[in-house]
């Protein structure tokens, strides 16, 4: 229990002097911070909490530019000679592919991909009075679960011990990113940033998209170089050939897989897993989040309305949560500690 | 119960408590809260009144949700254009949640701050819950 003491604001502040000045310049430390600065997971924030990107951003400089440098030797010397003895949409198409790919690409980067925020205090402490056994807590207890009906089919909800809740269906912890995702894909090395329910679209539009932009570029190639007949071995002609060839592969690949995935409603990491393979070949299969049509589960993926944020990075701390912040630094302020721990409780 | 007396303490009711009404996911990942009438507000509000509540928070979830020419010609529109539509106007979703926020700003004003109640938007505990807060109540007497 704490002490219940009887201090008054104003003679703590005119007794001692220093405390004053120490005070004053604790006023101008704490401006109202957002809610980026004290976010807890391994995030990156820019431009005030407007972008925001993994902390390990993985091989994300290296897809940029390879996008950028293909395209530019290709404009550079495929372009001219093509547009001479073809038609000028060739680059047209070209830009506009190009433009499309760069802004899906930075879209998924950038986009908080479905995050859950931690649950508060009170939350966890609710949740761990409801799940609470007779167990001594000597030992860490078994992994928590809840069982759920959805559309007639048992879902197991896991427990999160990092954000303190029992994650939603289809939510999972990224360990790279410290969150819970919703409707958690993967975590994308080369776009950096978890894919999850808020880009999936954006991913999909990305690989979609470059996947034309790689044909379309290793086709105009080709073109370019069986029309010149005299086949001058030009090395950047070749380094194109080559980045196209190999990158045309895996995306057409990972298109085609992401394709079947949107058409069936699933997710990467369901797959993997398997979750929902156990009724493969009936009609229904198993999956409860399916609509059972291929258009439908399309739409719903990829055209339906957008979810907010749900970690509201530019908003503001409210100031009880700054309190303990305020206690951290050198300054100790007893009642605001007390009032603070009396409301935590229950 | 310790009750420390600072300047705060005197202008705004103490926190007696919180109840958390968890979401339903029996339909799905959709946005649905439980509309179990939880007991430890059984001595300040009505069951109905509180259902009610929550079933309209529903209903206004599963319209911001809908799936519908509206939302897919949105989503359309905004594949078009690169998605820079979003610069300039605001999603449907986000439409309807200004409206749900004014719609809980409204029943705390007309029905559950007379109680010693206070629901928060879920929207600022990530959609899991829907926070009510229970106030002391002073006219009983602040256990000195």
């Amino acid at each position: 229990m704490k002490n219940c003491e009887y201090q008054q604001i104003d003679p703590r502040a005119l007794s001692v002097s220093p405390l004053s000045v120490q005070t004053h310049t604790e006023k101008k430390e704490h401006r109202p911070r957002r809610k980026w600065e004290v976010f807890p997971g391994k995030n990156r924030f820019f431009c005030d909490g407007r972008i925001i990107i993994a902390r390990q951003s993985g091989v994300l400089p290296l897809t940029l530019g390879l996008i950028v440098v293909t395209c530019g030797l290709f404009f550079a010397f495929d372009c001219p000679f093509l547009v001479e003895h073809l038609t000028i949409f060739i680059p047209l198409i070209g830009g506009v592919l190009f433009v499309f790919v760069v802004t899906s690409l930075l879209r998924t980067s950038f986009t908080d991909p479905g995050i859950l925020p931690r649950a508060t205090p009170d939350e966890a402490a609710d949740i761990e009075r409801q799940i609470d056994t007779s167990g001594s807590s000597t030992y860490r207890p078994p992994p928590r679960t809840k069982e759920i009906l959805i559309n007639q089919q048992v879902v197991k909800l896991k427990y999160c011990f990092t954000c303190k809740m029992f994650r939603p269906p289809r939510t999972s912890h990224c360990s790279l990113c410290d969150n819970c995702v919703e409707r958690f894909d993967h975590h994308c090395p080369w776009v950096g940033n978890c894919v999850g329910k808020r880009n999936y679209r954006y991913f999909y539009s990305f690989i979609i998209s470059l996947s034309f932009l790689t044909s379309f570029i290793f086709g105009c190639v080709i073109t370019h170089i069986t029309l010149r007949k005299y086949c001058t071995s030009n090395a950047l002609n070749d380094c194109m050939l080559v980045i196209c060839f190999f990158s045309i592969w895996s995306i057409l690949g990972l298109s085609g897989f992401h394709t079947y995935l949107v058409a069936s409603n699933l997710t990467t990491n369901e797959d993997i897993k398997g979750s929902w393979s156990s009724k493969r070949g009936a009609d229904d299969s198993g999956n409860p989040y399916s609509y059972n049509s291929i258009i439908t589960n399309c739409c719903v993926t990829l055209c339906g309305p957008m979810p907010p944020s749900l970690i509201d990075r530019r908003g503001f701390v409210p100031p009880d949560e700054a309190i303990p912040a305020a206690s951290a630094s050198e300054i100790e302020l007893p009642p605001f500690t007390t009032k603070n721990d009396a409301n935590m409780v229950g | 119960m310790a009750e420390t007396h600072s300047l705060q303490d005197l202008q705004q009711p103490a926190v007696s408590s919180k109840v958390f009404v968890q979401r339903d996911y029996s339909s799905g990942t959709i946005c649905r809260f439980q509309t179990k009438f939880p007991s430890e507000l059984e001595s300040r509000l009505d069951k109905q009144q509180f259902e009610e509540t929550i079933q309209a928070l529903n209903n206004l979830y599963a319209e911001a949700e809908k799936l519908g020419g509206k939302s897919y010609l949105e989503g359309c529109l905004a594949c078009l254009t690169a998605y820079t539509i979003f610069l300039c106007m605001e999603t449907h979703y986000e439409k309807v949640l200004k409206k749900i926020a004014r719609y809980i700003k409204d029943q705390n004003e007309k029905i559950y701050a007379p109680r010693g109640l206070l629901l928060t938007d879920p929207i600022e505990r990530g959609l899991r819950v829907v926070e009510v807060t229970i106030f002391e109540d002073r006219s009983i007497g602040s256990g000195r």
